[in-house]
This record gives C-alpha cells, sequence and structure tokens, in this order.
C-alpha cells in the first residue's frame, strides 16, 4: 500500500490545503501540492494571490488560516496547483504607520522575496501593462538541470584573473555575430574568445531580477530611452533576469544561466557575481511597493527615527542587513546560487552597508561578513568586498576580512592611475601597489587586494588615457552624475584625434597600464572591452545606456588586433609564472639562499631605487627561487617603469650566472615587437643596460 | 492542433511520434508515453518531432524526465526538430541529455 505523508486537511472554495512548513521559505514543491512560506514579524494577516500565468486577474485568493502560522511564518500547501502556469504573490495586513515604520497596504499585491523565478519583464525593453496589478510575479522553479558532473572550479584566488562583464552589453551590438545577442546564450557562444584571451574567470554585473524601465526616461535633447541599464536594483535576490536570457519568454532562464555556467566550468572560467545587498528597487516612500515594503517594512530597511529611509546606498533606500531576519535571507540567497548555480565567487556592491548596525553605525563584528565568511556552502567560494558606500564608511584595508574577505582595491586604481600619467610623489606607493599592497593587507596577503585600474564604474580604458574630463552629458543630468575624481589624462588632446603621436601615446598608455596590472602581486581585474580598446565617448556612467556606447563593438577586434595581442600576451606571461602570484607577501629579503631577495628595488641604476618625490622611475626585480615561498622555480622578471617624458638607460641587475635577459615586453616599439608570446622571448644582446623608452614599460624574463 | 504522441516499440526501438502543439496541459500524455517506452524496456527511445508545431517548456522538460526515467545507458534521439525547439534546446543545457538529429537514420540509431 502506498503511503500517504500529506493529505489535505482544510477546504477553501475548490482548494485543498493543509499546514505547510515553516521552512524553506518560498514556494517548494511538496508531494501533491506547493508550499507557500513567507515571514512577516510585523503582519496581522496574510493571503496567497494565486494567477494564471500572464492572466490580469487573479485565479484566487486563499487567506492563510490562523491555525497555519508558526511564528511569524506564513505557511500553507495548496495541493493540485499546476505549477508549470501558475504566478503567486502574497497580501499583507498589518499597521500602516510610517512614523513607526509601518507600511502594510492589503491592497497591495506582493512578490515573495525568495521567488526563484519572476516574470513580469520576460522579455528586454518590452514596455510592461502598466496597469497590471501585479508588476513583478513570482513564479515555480524547476531544479532538475543536469550538471553532470559539474562543482564549483575552486581555482585558488592568487591564480585568478577576473574579466568583469555586463551579460547584455556583451554580445547585443550587432557585430557580435551571436545567435542570440544580449543574452546568457550569447556569452555561450564567446567562449572561445574569452579562452583566447585567457581569463580564468568573469565577473557578470547584476543578474539578479531587476526592472529595466526603473526611472527610465527620455533624453530630452537626443530623445533616447534612458533605462536601469546597470541593473544596480534588485526586485528579488534569488531570481536571474528573465531578460537576459533569449529563453526568458519560455521562463527558462534558470536553465539557460545553468547552460552558461556549466559550459563556462568545462572550460575552466569561474563565475562570479555582482550582488547588490546594500538596497532594493522599491526606492524611498515615494518608490513602488513591489515587496519588503510591504512585507515587512520596519524589519527589511533602516528607517529614520521619523520612518524615513536613510539612504546609504545613494539609492534612496538600504537595506536592513544586519536584521537577524535580514541576515538570513542574505545567506540563504548566497547559499542558494552556490549550491543550485554552482557559483564560484560574489562581489558585493557598495559592502560597506553591509558592516552597519540597523541604525547606520558601522559595526567593529558585523554578523553578516562573519556568517558568510564562515559558512559551510560558501566555505570555497570568494567572497569580494566594493568596501565603500555611499554614505562616507570607506573601508578598502580594513574591511572586517575574517581572513575570507577580498577587496576591490581602490587605491591600486588610483596610485595606479596617478603614476600613469606621470604624477610625482607616486613612487612609494607604487611599490606597495605593486606587491599586493601590504601597507593595507600586511597580514591577510596579496590575494586580498583585487588589483583594478578601470572598472563598470568610470571610464574604460581608451577614454582614461583619451579624456581629462568626463562626459556623461547623453545621461540627461547636465554633466553632474559621475565621478569627479578620474587621475585620466587625454594625452594632449580631449577625446578622438588624428594626430599619429598622440594616438600612438595613447595605445602605449592602455598597454603600460595592462603590463602594471598583470606583473602585480595579488588578483587582476579587467572590464569588458578594454582589451580591445572600447570606447565610451568620455563618458564615465554609462548607467543608463542600453545602446552603442555601452555595447561591446566587436570590430574593435581588428581594427585593434595589436592591443588584444598585448593583453593576451600578457595574460599568458602571469599564467606561465608563479613569481607573479604569490600566496603570501613578498619579504624583501633572500630567505631561499638564492642570492637575490624575493624582490629586489632599482632605477636607472640597478639597486638603487629612486624614491624621492620628482621620481617617475621605478624598476624592481622578481627573483624565480623564490616564486610562491620558495616552492617553485621560475625565471627571473625584471620590470622597468619608465613614466617620465623622457627616454632613460637603465642599467640591469645582474643575473645568477649561465641566466641571460630576454625581452618580454618593451610598450615603446611598434608591434609585433612590443610583446613576445611567453616562452619565445628573444635574447637580450645587451645585458648590462637597457634603454627605455618615454612613458613606456619593459618587462625582461631572466632564465 | 491538438497534440498527439504515438509509442510503437520494435527490436528494442521505441519511436514516439509527436504532432501538434505539445503545451503544459499535454506534457502528462507525452510523459505517459514516456513510461510506457521504459515499461517495454526500450534500449534506444527516438522522438519524433517534424511534425510538432509548438513545444512548451513543460515539454522540454519532459526530455529530463525520460533521460532519468529511461537510465543513462538509453540514448535519446530528438529527430527532425524545428529550428527553434533545436535552439532553446541546445540554450538551456538539454542537449546533454539528448542526441539531436535532422532526419531518422537507421544505420546510428538502429545499431544495438
Amino acid at each position: 500500500m502506498e503511503r500517504i505523508d500529506i493529505h489535505p486537511t482544510h477546504t477553501y472554495g475548490e482548494f485543498k490545503l493543509r499546514a505547510g512548513r515553516p521552512l524553506p521559505f518560498g514556494a517548494t514543491r511538496v508531494e501533491g501540492g506547493i508550499n507557500f512560506s513567507i515571514s512577516s514579524r510585523h503582519a496581522s494577516s496574510c493571503t496567497l494571490v494565486l494567477f494564471k500565468k500572464r492572466q490580469s486577474e487573479p485565479m484566487a485568493e486563499i487567506p492563510f488560516p490562523d491555525e497555519f502560522r508558526i511564528g511569524n511564518v506564513f505557511a500553507m500547501v495548496v495541493f493540485g496547483l499546476g505549477y508549470e502556469n501558475i504566478e503567486y504573490g502574497f497580501r499583507m495586513d498589518g499597521p500602516y504607520n510610517p512614523q513607526e515604520g509601518h507600511r502594510f497596504d492589503p491592497a497591495k499585491i506582493l512578490l515573495d522575496p525568495y521567488a526563484k523565478v519572476i516574470g513580469g519583464r520576460d522579455l528586454w525593453r518590452v514596455q510592461p501593462d502598466w496597469n497590471d496589478i501585479y508588476q513583478h510575479r513570482g513564479r515555480m522553479v524547476f531544479d532538475d538541470f543536469h550538471w553532470e558532473s559539474d562543482r564549483p572550479l575552486e581555482i585558488p584566488i592568487e591564480d585568478m584573473i577576473i574579466y568583469e562583464m555586463h551579460v547584455r552589453g556583451f554580445t547585443r551590438h550587432p557585430s557580435s555575430g551571436v545567435k542570440h545577442p544580449g543574452t546568457f546564450a550569447g556569452i555561450r557562444e564567446k567562449i572561445p574568445y574569452l579562452k583566447e584571451l585567457g581569463i580564468n574567470c568573469i565577473e557578470l554585473m547584476p543578474i539578479f531580477e531587476f526592472d529595466e524601465f526603473e526611472n527610465s526616461r527620455t533624453h530630452p535633447a537626443t530623445g533616447e530611452l534612458l533605462l536601469n541599464y546597470w541593473g544596480y536594483s534588485q526586485v528579488g535576490f534569488f531570481a536571474p533576469k528573465a531578460g537576459y536570457a533569449a529563453t526568458g519568454k519560455f521562463s527558462m532562464q534558470v536553465d539557460e544561466l545553468k547552460a552558461l555556467i556549466q559550459d563556462l566550468h568545462n572550460n575552466g572560467i569561474e563565475v562570479f557575481l555582482d550582488v547588490v545587498f546594500n538596497h532594493t528597487a522599491e526606492g524611498n516612500e515615494n518608490g513602488p511597493t513591489i515587496s519588503f515594503r510591504g512585507i515587512d517594512n520596519q524589519s527589511y530597511y533602516m528607517l529614520t527615527p521619523e520612518g524615513y529611509y536613510y539612504n546609504f546606498s545613494g539609492t534612496g533606500n538600504t537595506l536592513n542587513c544586519n536584521n537577524p531576519m535580514v541576515r538570513n535571507m542574505v545567506l540563504d540567497c548566497l547559499r542558494y546560487w552556490a549550491a543550485e548555480y554552482h557559483i564560484d565567487g560574489f562581489r558585493f556592491d557598495l559592502a560597506s552597508i553591509l558592516g552597519r548596525d540597523p541604525w547606520g553605525a558601522p559595526l567593529s563584528n558585523p554578523p553578516l561578513l562573519e556568517n558568510l565568511a564562515f559558512d559551510p556552502i560558501l566555505a570555497k567560494c570568494k567572497l569580494i568586498a566594493e568596501a565603500w558606500d555611499a554614505g562616507g564608511l570607506y573601508q578598502v584595508g580594513s574591511f572586517p576580512s575574517y581572513g575570507r574577505w577580498a577587496e576591490w582595491n581602490g587605491k591600486y586604481r588610483d596610485t595606479v592611475r596617478k603614476f600613469l600619467k606621470g604624477d610625482m610623489g607616486q613612487v612609494g606607493e607604487m611599490a606597495q601597489r605593486i606587491q599586493g599592497s601590504p601597507d593595507l593587507y600586511w597580514w591577510r596577503g596579496p590575494s586580498a587586494s583585487i588589483n583594478f585600474i578601470t572598472a563598470h564604474d568610470g571610464f574604460t580604458l581608451a577614454d582614461l588615457v583619451s579624456y581629462n574630463q568626463k562626459h556623461n552629458e547623453a545621461n540627461g543630468e547636465n554633466n553632474n552624475d559621475g565621478s569627479n575624481d578620474n587621475d585620466s589624462w587625454n594625452c594632449g588632446w580631449e577625446g578622438p584625434t588624428d594626430d599619429p603621436e598622440i594616438n600612438a601615446l595613447r595605445c602605449r598608455q592602455i598597454k603600460n597600464a595592462v603590463a602594471f596590472l598583470m606583473v602585480s602581486q595579488g588578483v587582476p581585474m579587467i572590464v569588458m572591452g578594454d582589451e580591445i580598446g572600447r570606447t565610451q565617448q568620455g563618458n564615465n556612467n554609462a548607467y543608463c545606456h542600453d545602446n552603442e556606447l555601452s555595447w561591446m563593438d566587436w570590430t574593435l577586434l581588428k581594427s585593434n588586433a595589436d592591443l588584444f595581442r598585448f593583453f593576451k600576451n600578457c595574460i599568458a606571461f602571469r599564467k606561465a609564472h608563479a613569481v607573479l602570484r604569490n600566496r603570501t607577501h613578498l619579504r624583501n629579503q633572500d630567505y631561499v639562499g638564492s642570492g637575490y631577495p624575493d624582490i629586489s628595488w632599482h632605477g636607472v641604476r640597478a639597486w638603487q631605487p629612486d624614491w624621492s618625490g620628482a621620481s617617475r622611475i621605478l624598476a624592481f626585480m622578481l627573483c624565480g627561487a623564490h616564486a610562491n615561498g620558495g616552492q617553485h622555480q621560475d625565471n627571473y622578471i625584471y620590470v622597468a617603469l619608465n613614466m617620465h617624458w623622457e627616454t632613460h638607460l637603465f642599467e640591469l641587475p645582474e643575473l645568477p650566472q649561465r641566466m641571460q635577459w630576454h625581452v618580454f615586453a618593451n610598450t615603446i616599439m611598434p608591434p609585433p615587437e612590443d610583446i613576445w608570446k611567453p616562452g619565445s622571448e628573444p635574447w637580450l644582446e645587451d645585458q648590462q643596460q637597457f634603454l627605455v623608452g618615454s612613458r613606456s614599460a619593459v618587462i625582461l624574463v631572466g632564465k | 492542433m491538438a497534440f498527439s504522441a504515438t509509442l510503437t516499440v520494435d527490436s528494442g526501438i521505441a519511436k514516439i511520434t509527436m504532432s501538434g502543439q505539445l503545451d503544459a496541459s499535454m506534457t502528462p500524455v507525452f510523459q505517459r508515453e514516456i513510461e510506457n517506452a521504459q515499461t517495454q524496456q526500450a534500449k534506444r527511445l527516438v522522438l519524433l518531432m517534424s511534425d510538432l508545431d509548438y513545444i512548451a517548456s513543460a515539454g522540454l522538460r519532459a526530455l529530463v524526465f525520460a533521460k532519468q526515467k529511461m537510465g543513462r545507458a538509453v540514448d535519446i534521439y530528438v529527430v527532425g526538430a524545428q529550428q527553434q525547439v533545436l535552439d532553446t534546446i541546445q540554450m538551456t543545457g538539454f542537449d546533454r541529455s539528448v542526441i539531436t538529429i535532422e532526419t531518422y537514420d537507421a544505420e546510428v540509431i538502429e545499431n544495438i
């Protein structure tokens, strides 16, 4: 006889019900039905609202019987629902008293914070029905994806080369040539390109469901429709953006994303997600009520004593991440992505907010950050903080790390940019940045430092060397948005020019920058398209442009083939040399008896670095016998950086017997002699000295 | 056009000829035929889809169900599927559960 473990105990209209299980939260398939579970500390009652897929009116509203509530959790099984074709939401009743932080409104239908699939914006940029009473709709997820033997790759963090990418922008441009531009499937078609470049990790800008129409508007002068293109504003935290999937129209975005991740893993590429837990898409008191505000406003948001929204995120509200209930949701969310999607790492947007208490004060021992650091499911995931917020908390070098968290090293970006354009007084700090910033991360090791010169937020690398000022007029905010502190230099002309000398210098500066990045200890990150000279025409905050300003133009791969080749070889060089990827900090000592310190500093005279304020020159040598703390034998590497506008003759340090210097890169040389394939570096005729051109970098290999 | 699925089993090869529109409501019909094929211990499962006009995600999910039901040793062939169906199978990774071919190839399929 077949056992019946779960059977209806109640009826409501045509529906058969029973008390549900409080955990897991959300909608879960159970024998014969669906278990719905949602919590609210302050709601007095809750009603489940069911729709047939894409229908404007609900098919049923089922109040949770009082006896189905355990603690603050409303849990109910509804039997006989065709889970493929339903959408669900909730109505919550409770006090409406904004001063106390309560904004319950049973007229609103609310999205489940744990919804794993969200409908309503199934196709990118297709105008929704604004009269729809339920804009973002919870749907059921299927977990039958066939992962075969896949799991997160667990590449050691010091070996990572991160490529930051916007899902849509990567392949949306007509020149991408993919079958489904702007989608997860499109990225999958470009895996051979990513492999050729040599990166081993893509970091996806937000892919949790968001509303591209949030704050959308028409540019008054150009008529361009401006959207929430970047997506740093989440509608839900558990569901992938349907509009990023070619199969979103079939609600199969989950499968398409998983297929992409599996294929990337099969090709040795990890996947990081840029996650935004600092705020939601509901904005301030004037924003829409989508989910959290109507479910339990006082718990989910940081509120002023008057009941308004604290705005540490700069976007209207701040998620109350150290409320224990919200903290659990964040943890559940990340566990879900790690376990269900095999995500390899997370980058936390404005992560300093996660270390604030419910009233906004920074915590010395933030429980959420500690939870994430020691969680068993997340144990092998890389955790990366953007260690600042819009409320003035700047924690680069001091973010509570628990030995686990790495940081976007904003100081690396700033120092390298200043050094690159020839600012004085940078050499001393540059030496720290090259070593993985031991001044900031002395006890955490160099891999705590995510080194980057450019990211989605700010100039592209091509624009960094082409513009002195931001040019954000196309954003329709009178050029008031975006950072004014860019440390950029246009090389003599603002914007595009036909001047061959300026263009040659710009190209050299780009090469210098990537050379710095790839010979620095720590974890390098490049942003999509920098390897082919992508421009945003001087716009350093292209958050609202779903157009050619943001999309990667693949024709540049042909016109800037030499740049791509330079990036590719630089990446390959880093991967070939363990001495560039130390797990622990360099000691500036010889501790293996090689006769050379692990790193030594030089200037135009060997062994005599010029640390003076006026110096724009720095050279260093890495001793191959000290690679990875002396565990590996590698070549010796010598790097000369001359950011002075004059050419300088550098005396080379003498190598151990039977070793000779070979030239890997010399950025002043025209292609193809600007860089060589690792392993094929030509022997250097003059082993004593090297003429390093103005504003250029030279990398030699001793072998 | 209404969905229909017809199963024939011959020499260990189960063929399900599908036509019409396979939406969520008709998926149980398809699944039932898969179960029947499994009951008859088929060594190959061939899904003839050239007359299938539309397949909903529930129908595609049934391919995963088929693989689970039939077991790893049983190859599943999707024959003659329309381009949109094929695209979706590939983009969602379902192509790892089935072998897609344009036309029925007796030499390959019947070579057990």
